[in-house]
């Protein structure tokens, strides 16, 4: 396999052409013959008990055509993944401000708007609870009346060692709370689907999902069908991040459609209400102490984690088990005591966003580090270098890594780069007004799934008769390149021109379940997948051009665009003709992978323990304005061992885009919601990063080799972000003197950071 | 209450009979069937509804039916000429300036429009051009590359720095 990543064919995406013409059609973008438009009725208030739901004033109005509730509803009405807790369309409580409590179909998007503002509902409004430590408190306010843990969604701990003997043998003890924000994924294309029953009955929903077999038995299970009687189909993706890993409108829009006698539905939440019901990543409150020996030797950790998973399970306890699960960042520690705790809230829903728990607990230790890099005097870098966790030895589950691990070359990398040599001259050239200082972040994040959940995926390759070849995707790309990336690496093996094939986009009727595209798994994990697949295809197809060709010796004939060819003889077959010769069966060839998993360590933790982990090392040069307040991230350098790079360009467009939305997380993202009301509407109060606020990043790929991975490559998805929080965190500290530790850096808290110091203006 | 509304839609004169208080976003989407311009906030905030009018960019979105009458409109479907791609187009495909590809229509409207205005621009002048128009997936950078590579395309223009 090492051999072939030279064969890896280089080019650009092969969606772009298709997307730069428009021509793409992404689930919003269905509108063909009768159709109707579906829309949810928000509750807007965070915790009551529903009483009634008032149609007539909508269905009065010429054009309406349903006003459908929890009641129309054959099925659980309940959705979810860890915890089956969310309903459709709320039926006794209200439990956050973005649950539905009806679902209208309209003959035109405007009719749909104006009846939506004529449904009413009667409600009693109920105390609510909004902190996730103040939720575990006796007497708070239930989300769940029948969770038996109260407002506990899930808890977990781990011990290695012993850390409080440990912690007070440490020469030196830093602590500290920490706190991070709730980050709205902010895609472009808001939730949106289409959905039809069709000439079978089989109800058929096309939406904007990361997750299209689970959506399936979500969809089957909350409205009462069987599974064989769903669809799900998902095009392109116009960016995701986490944030529709799970169900958002494919219920609904399901509801709708076997509804509307027989017309398709469309469902597209605008901006306002895909703020206002879609996931962000959890808010977390993080209390560390961290000790080290007088060498600077980490000898102990302990901390407590709270993450507000908001009204709904649906994988938020998971995500904070993988904060957990990377709390103590890239380091070895003998002695460590992790409690987390995820709790149900009144708030907006809580869910997976790239880096899945990792960028928060990252925060609060890559500064915990710094500190006592200040308290021993020592050079932050070299402190990392001195205790970074090498291959084979044990993280802090007690887990030994077996797999390529190269944080500890990615901090080398650092050390020798001129930002960090010549950090001393930049930071005294700081102008006016202005204080320099440079920051790092070091970061590790595990690809796949964890043990106990199986992560596999199924591919097919179709050799079709007229000799084109054809790829069946089992994962939605959602703006990554996967899609892409699956021909290139099926073309590699085949020898083919990877334009000259084919990709089918995942639809749960070709029966390929792969999981789901998250996870930094869709490359490595269904990119095995498919060399199997390819493999098999090859030696299929050597086979029959070798007696086609009348070739004793299988070694001489190999596979070129659109033919085999006898090296010996120079003479030619196409795959048209080789087609001919194989039946259906041998046409189509299958792969299938399952990734490495240890069931030794299932008893150890939560779902069992990851295995693999791709790493980075960020340096941050920043200018803080000491007038304004604005931090202003001057230079970024982002090294990254995700193993081998086989595409440049897809690696560095995940490396860039993580960067910009770590940058975002540490300096503006912040959804405001106070007493589970949303004070943040649109991307005016919601501010993302533009072209004007992100410096232009260095990418630095440390190569290892993954054994396991495709042509040696592992996740890039997600790594890359949780190391912006840090290094700019780090950055103000080595600017200003001062530490803040509740993100984002906001000009408000980098003023009162300031000011507390006297250090405004100077 | 309908009417009849006259423009110049890619290239080609025609008229949609519809209420003209509905946005221009959602004729062009709808009643015209051009869904290369998307919607990513339908506030005038994200850049995506991008279209030229009379040259110029305009946040189809916040725009009605009516302000098309009489205009010359350009969509992303009607960027490139005879078949052949737009240099902006092939400049974003070549440089990996397309991810999730939402705000691409939209970025290549806003870049063909800045490269007209200002054939050999800095990269800090691009960065201040497509500063209305949102990318949640790439940081920017190497779209700010394509409209680099596509001013020296057109008028081997581009200047450092
Ligand atoms: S959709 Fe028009 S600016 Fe966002
Ligand atoms: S490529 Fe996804 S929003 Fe720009």
């Amino acid at each position: 396999m090492k051999d072939e990543v030279r064969q890896f064919p280089g080019g650009p995406r092969l969606d772009a052409l298709s997307k730069v013409t428009g021509r793409e059609k992404y689930a919003a973008d269905y509108y063909s013959g009768k159709f109707l438009w579906a829309g949810a009725k928000r509750a807007l208030v965070p915790h009551a008990r529903l009483a009634s739901v008032h149609a007539e004033d909508a269905l009065s109005l010429p054009g309406v055509v349903r006003v459908l509730t929890y009641r129309d509803i054959a099925g659980s009405n309940r959705t979810g993944i860890a915890r089956n807790d969310q309903p459709v369309i709320a039926d006794e409580k209200v439990r956050h401000a973005g649950d539905a409590v009806a679902l209208v179909l309209a003959e035109s998007r405007e009719i749909l708007r104006a009846a939506l503002g004529r449904v009413s509902f009667d409600h009693e409004p109920l105390p609510g609870v909004f902190d996730a430590e103040d939720a575990l408190k006796e007497g708070a306010p239930r989300v769940h009346e029948d969770n038996e843990k109260g407002n506990l969604l899930r808890a977990v701990t781990v011990r290695k060692g012993d850390a409080e003997r440990a912690l007070d043998e440490s020469d030196v003890v830093v602590e500290g709370a920490f706190e991070t924000s709730r980050q709205e994924h902010a895609y472009l294309e808001t939730e949106a689907g289409w959905a039809f029953v069709d000439e079978r009955g089989v109800l058929t929903v096309v939406a904007s999902t990361q997750t299209p077999y689970r959506d399936r038995s979500e969809i089957a299970r909350a409205l009462g069908l069987d599974m064989e009687k769903v669809r799900v189909v998902a095009p392109y993706l116009g960016g995701a991040f986490g944030g529709k890993d799970g169900i958002n409108v494919q219920c609904l829009l399901g509801l709708a459609a076997l509804h509307s006698d027989g017309v398709p539905v469309k469902m597209w939440w605008d901006r306002t209400e895909s703020f206002l019901a879609g996931m962000k990543r959890l808010p977390a409150r993080m209390y560390y102490r961290l000790g080290a020996k007088m060498d600077g030797t980490f000898h102990g950790l302990s901390c407590r984690i709270y993450f507000d998973a908001g009204a709904y399970a649906t994988l938020g306890g998971e995500v904070m088990a993988m904060g957990a699960e990377h709390a103590a960042s890239v380091y070895r520690i003998a002695n460590v005591s992790i409690d987390g705790y995820c709790s149900y809230t009144n708030n907006p829903i809580g869910g997976p966003f790239r880096g899945f728990g990792v960028p928060q607990v990252t925060f609060a230790m890559e500064q915990a580090v710094d500190m006592m890099a200040e308290r021993l005097c020592m050079d932050p870098l070299e402190i990392r270098r001195r205790n970074v966790i090498r291959r084979g030895e044990k993280n802090c589950l007690g887990v030994e890594l077996k797999y390529s691990t190269g944080i500890g070359e990615c901090i080398e990398r650092l050390m020798e780069h001129p930002f960090w040599k010549e950090r001393q001259a930049w930071k005294s050239a700081a102008p006016k007004w202005k204080k320099r200082g440079i920051g790092m972040g070091c970061m590790g994040h595990a690809v796949g799934y964890p043990s106990l959940i199986p992560d596999q995926a199924n591919t097919r390759l179709d050799l079709r008769s007229d000799g084109t070849i054809c790829l069946y995707s089992g994962l939605p790309d959602l703006g990554q390149g996967n899609a892409s990336t699956y021909l290139r690496i099926a073309a590699a093996i085949l020898g083919q021109d990877p334009e000259a094939m084919e990709l089918v986009q995942p639809d749960t009727d070709h029966d390929l379940p792969s999981g789901t595209s998250s996870a930094s798994r869709t490359t490595y994990t269904f990119g095995n997948a498919v060399i199997n697949a390819a493999q098999a295809l090859r030696d299929v197809i050597l086979g029959r051009a070798g007696t086609i060709l009348d070739i004793s010796d299988p070694g001489r004939a190999v596979l070129l665009p659109g033919k085999v060819r006898d090296e010996a003889s120079g003479r030619e077959v196409s795959l048209t003709v080789i087609a001919r010769f194989l039946n259906d069966e041998e046409r189509t060839q299958k792969g299938y992978f399952r990734a490495p998993y240890d069931e030794s360590t299932i008893g150890i933790f939560y779902l069992g323990a990851h295995l693999l982990f791709s790493y980075g090392a960020h340096l941050a040069r920043v200018e803080v304005d000491t007038v304004t307040g604005g931090i202003d991230v001057i230079d970024y350098v982002a090294v990254t061992d995700a193993g081998t790079v086989i595409d440049p360009v897809v690696y560095d467009q995940q490396v860039h885009g993580s960067v910009a939305q770590g940058i975002g997380l540490a300096l503006t993202e912040d959804y405001l919601v106070s007493d589970g009301r949303h004070d943040t509407t649109g991307l005016s109060t919601y501010i993302i990063p533009t072209s004007m606020d992100l410096p232009d990043i260095t990418s630095v790929p440390v190569e290892t080799f993954e054994e396991t991975g495709p042509f040696g490559m592992k996740g890039i998805g997600e790594v890359v972000i949780s190391g912006c929080l840090p290094a700019i965190s780090n950055a103000f500290h080595d600017a200003c003197g001062m530490r803040i530790t509740k993100s984002p850096l906001t000009p408000e808290r980098v003023l009162s950071a300031l000011a507390r110091k006297g250090e405004v203006g100077k | 209450m309908t009417r009849k509304i006259f423009f110049v839609l890619n290239g080609i004169s025609v008229h949609v009979e519809t209420d003209p208080a509905r946005r221009a976003l959602d004729v062009l989407r709808e009643d015209m069937g051009l869904t290369g311009t998307k919607e990513g906030c339908g506030r005038g905030e994200c850049g995506g509804c991008s279209i030229l009018v009379d040259g110029e960019v305009k946040l189809s979105c916040i725009m009605t039916a009516a302000q098309l009458e009489g205009k010359d409109i350009v969509t992303i479907e009607g960027v490139c000429g005879e078949g052949d791609l737009h240099p902006v187009q092939r400049s974003f495909i070549e440089r990996g300036a397309v991810q999730c590809g939402f705000c691409t229509p939209g970025m290549v409207i806003s870049s063909v429009a800045f490269l007209n205005a200002n054939p050999s621009p800095a990269r800090e002048e691009i960065r201040e051009a497509l500063s209305g128009n949102l990318c949640r997936c790439t940081g920017y950078q190497k779209i700010v590359d394509a409209v680099e590579d596509a001013a020296k395309k057109m008028h081997g223009g581009g200047r450092d720095g």
